[in-house]
């Protein structure tokens, strides 16, 4: 065993010296937002030269949701087209059967990641996907809009809302008509899963299904959450935000239209580019906290990874490439650049990162106390969940019955879907 | 009129024909149309056999092969609780399900509407002989011919909220006090959605019925017009019966479109029961969620109830396909 390895190793050496003997052709499917497409040819580039093997890039909707569904068909129907998926830290589960085994691969490497990350892609001892870098949302808020008002940046919802809605209507009497609030992802899709998990366990309401599979969405806590979210709409949100995914919500807000923004760090650079309107006039925090007893900042933990493809036709040259993806010096450009977190813990530490994107040492508490979606209790059955959950959500934003009424259909729901006992 | 008597004598006497050369044609015909069948058989039947299949059985995408015979689980079943009372389950017991039902017959029954009005009309207009004639016939068929994904992505930009042209044009008109987010509200998007529907197929409409249109002889109006006829009047009792088989073409081709509306619905507005139709439904559940079965059995009801409304469209509106009328 341990002579096999020895050797596969001073082969891969070898064929790396010689300069891609084996180069392949390989693909790799990405949704990236913003700049991230970019960003990634770049990186692929750098590897194509150190290796030989050829990278094309399938670009895909951003809409997780989107992605997911033609992923699946794809897998499913054993495409062989496709080498590298970029995956959703909720996948793992669902899709676990179709990917590589990469413990073996990255046994040296683990060890530099968040333990808890490496166990989020790990099913039943299967190491399904190699992280690239983690999520966990911030609060933006326009730091000259809340000088100008002396306000101070708000600690829980309820100032949010308030100080939003003060700053907005001043805003607009002084000239500003199109001046909104607080903008964040409300269309019917996974996001809004993210946005609306974050109220809830907020305001104590705890995490939809929770981690023994019992289903606990249905308290008055989570129905407070959720209606003082739907009073913001047409009020401090626009109508369309019911329509807006983390794009869309970034437009309004980069544009320099709304005081406050609900998104992922990589609006931070983004919003700090040369050619953004408000460069320099905002600032992050953590989100808002609800009330209530076990009231909180919550955060939605995100985060992409790379897996390999079972039916790629270059597993061995697919390996490198998730390899090199989530390596340490990839991971450092794509902080540097992209504002991204990595999930190599030492990079919190890194002089480079901290000057660039001080984001990104701040945010590591928040990522670590961040709350996962019940995609691990309740397995195959994860989409169905949140997309139950998601339109109730949806259907209470647009005023379609209170949030109590639709969290009360929302657990009858979950319980015909779970059956059983167990999911 | 003279296509009414004409049709059905050549009906009649068409059988009778026994010759020779005709049996050796309707052989010939046989023969060529045998790799049409195949190919049909091939792409079309073995699918949907499939489908069909699939809805009697508990399979799921990652383990097609796998799948168990359940009867008409996915359809309907139940199951009686300790307490006597019995619970239903399954499509047929889906109120979600038939609240998609219901958008889609909706949908289909007012954008095929609005289309057969606006397509006549339109095809009226172009039928006049005019400078330019051509031009325009082409320049209408623009909408019908941009794939419906890259119209969809097109309109969506123009009833954005914040960046669309028809809130900035409607602000500075002052035909809007604020902006309207027309997609994204229960209210507005489905109409939306129609707009953009019958700004897409009108144009097919138009083009069958002007087809229809130019079949009309021009000595019927003639006639009309030397009787004094009013050009209304003309419009219901010449034009109105002779272009109606043609009409009620188009509305069936229309109508087995409209039915499975899918990609306007899923590109234009956000994924809420609004505008959930049959298709949006069955694609969920076929690949987001781990229901294929579930899924099919939605394709397999989706089929059904095209077929159904087809067959009741051509019994009542006693459609044939021969280019005859009643």
């Amino acid at each position: 065993m341990k002579i096999n390895k020895l050797l596969i190793g001073l082969l891969t050496s070898v064929t790396l010296v010689v300069g891609g003997a084996q180069a392949a052709d390989l693909s790799i499917v990405s949704g990236d937002t913003g700049t991230g497409l970019a960003f990634l040819r770049g990186q692929l580039d750098k590897f194509e030269a150190d290796t030989g093997n050829k990278v094309t890039v399938v670009p895909m909707p951003s809409s997780t949701s989107d992605q997911f569904g033609q992923y699946k068909l794809w897998l499913a129907a054993g495409n062989t087209d496709i080498d590298v998926y970029q995956t959703d830290v909720i996948w793992a589960p669902q899709l676990a059967d179709q990917f590589l085994d990469l413990s073996d691969a990255a046994k040296d490497v683990v060890g530099q990641h968040f333990p808890s990350i490496i166990e989020s892609q790990t099913v039943n001892g299967k190491l399904v996907a190699l992280p690239a870098f983690t999520d966990a949302p911030a609060l933006y808020y326009r730091k000259d809009l809340l000088e100008k008002y002396n306000k101070p940046v708000p600690k829980t919802w309820q100032e949010l809302t308030d100080t939003a809605k003060e700053i907005q209507d001043g805003e607009r009497a002084a000239g500003n008509a199109e001046m909104w609030g607080f903008v964040f992802q409300g269309n019917a899709y996974e996001g809004l899963t993210c946005d609306a998990l974050e109220w809830v366990k907020s305001f104590g309401g705890g995490q939809i299904v929770e981690a023994d599979g019992s289903i606990s969405i249905n308290n008055p806590q989570a129905a407070k959450a959720i209606d003082l979210a739907a009073s913001w709409i047409g009020s401090i949100s626009p109508e369309g935000n019911l329509a807006y995914g983390e794009e869309e919500s970034r437009g309004v807000w980069q544009l320099g239209n709304s005081v406050f923004h609900r998104n992922w760090p990589y609006a931070y650079s983004l919003g700090n580019g040369a050619d953004s309107p408000i460069a320099g006039k905002f600032d992050v925090a953590p989100l808002p906290a609800g009330d209530g007893p076990d009231a909180r900042s919550a955060a939605t933990l995100g985060g992409w990874n790379i897996a390999v493809s079972k039916y790629s036709k270059a597993p061995d040259e697919a390996i490198k490439l998730a390899l090199f993806l989530s390596s340490e010096a990839v991971q450092k450009e794509r902080a540097l650049n992209q504002s991204n977190l990595p999930t190599i813990e030492a990079l919190y530490d890194d002089a480079d990162i901290a000057k660039t994107q001080p984001i990104i040492p701040a945010w590591k508490t928040i990522f670590q106390n961040a709350v996962p979606r019940p995609s691990a209790p309740t397995k195959a059955k994860y989409n169905e969940v949140s997309s139950l959950f998601w339109s109730a959500v949806h259907s209470t934003l647009s005023g379609n019955g209170t949030a109590a009424e639709n969290l009360e259909g929302l657990e009858a729901d979950l319980t015909d879907l779970k059956g059983g006992d167990s999911w | 009129m003279a296509t009414d008597t004409l049709a059905p004598s050549a009906a009649v006497t068409a059988p009778k024909i026994k010759s020779e050369l005709m049996q050796q044609r309707a052989r010939a015909a046989r023969i060529f149309l045998v790799p049409m069948l195949i190919a049909l058989a091939v792409v079309a039947g073995w699918p949907l056999i499939r489908s069909i299949y699939f809805s009697f059985t508990d399979a799921s995408l990652s383990n097609l092969d796998g799948a168990q015979w359940i009867g008409f689980g996915n359809y309907l079943r139940w199951t009686t609780l300790d307490s006597g009372a019995v619970r239903y389950r399954g499509l047929l017991a889906d109120p979600a399900w038939w609240n998609a039902v219901w958008n889609t017959v909706r949908f289909a029954f007012i954008s095929v509407s609005f289309e057969a009005v606006l397509g006549m009309i339109v095809a009226l207009v172009l039928n006049a002989e005019f400078r330019g004639r051509g031009l325009v016939r082409a320049a209408i068929l623009i909408p019908w011919a941009i794939p419906t994904i890259v119209s969809a992505r097109m309109w969506s930009w123009m009833l954005n909220d914040q960046f669309g042209i028809l809130n900035d044009l409607g602000m500075r008109l002052g035909l809007l006090s604020q902006k309207v987010a027309w997609t994204a509200t229960a209210d507005t998007a489905m109409t939306a959605v129609l707009v953009v529907d019958i700004w897409k197929t009108t144009p097919f409409m138009a083009l069958l019925i002007l087809a229809g249109l130019q079949m009309i002889p021009k000595d019927i109006y003639e006639a009309a017009e030397i009787d004094g006829v009013h050009p209304i009047k003309q419009f219901w009792k010449i034009t109105l019966p002779l272009v109606r088989p043609a009409l009620m073409v188009a509305i069936i081709f229309r109508l087995l479109d409209a039915l499975r509306i899918f990609d306007l619905i899923y590109v234009l507005t956000p994924n809420s029961s609004a505008t959930k139709t049959m298709s949006v439904m069955a694609r969920e559940n076929l690949f987001d969620f781990d229901k294929f079965s579930y899924g099919s059995a939605m394709s397999t009801m989706l089929f059904l109830i095209i077929a159904l409304l087809t067959i009741l469209y051509i019994w009542l509106g006693q459609v044939r396909f021969d280019g005859g009328d009643r």
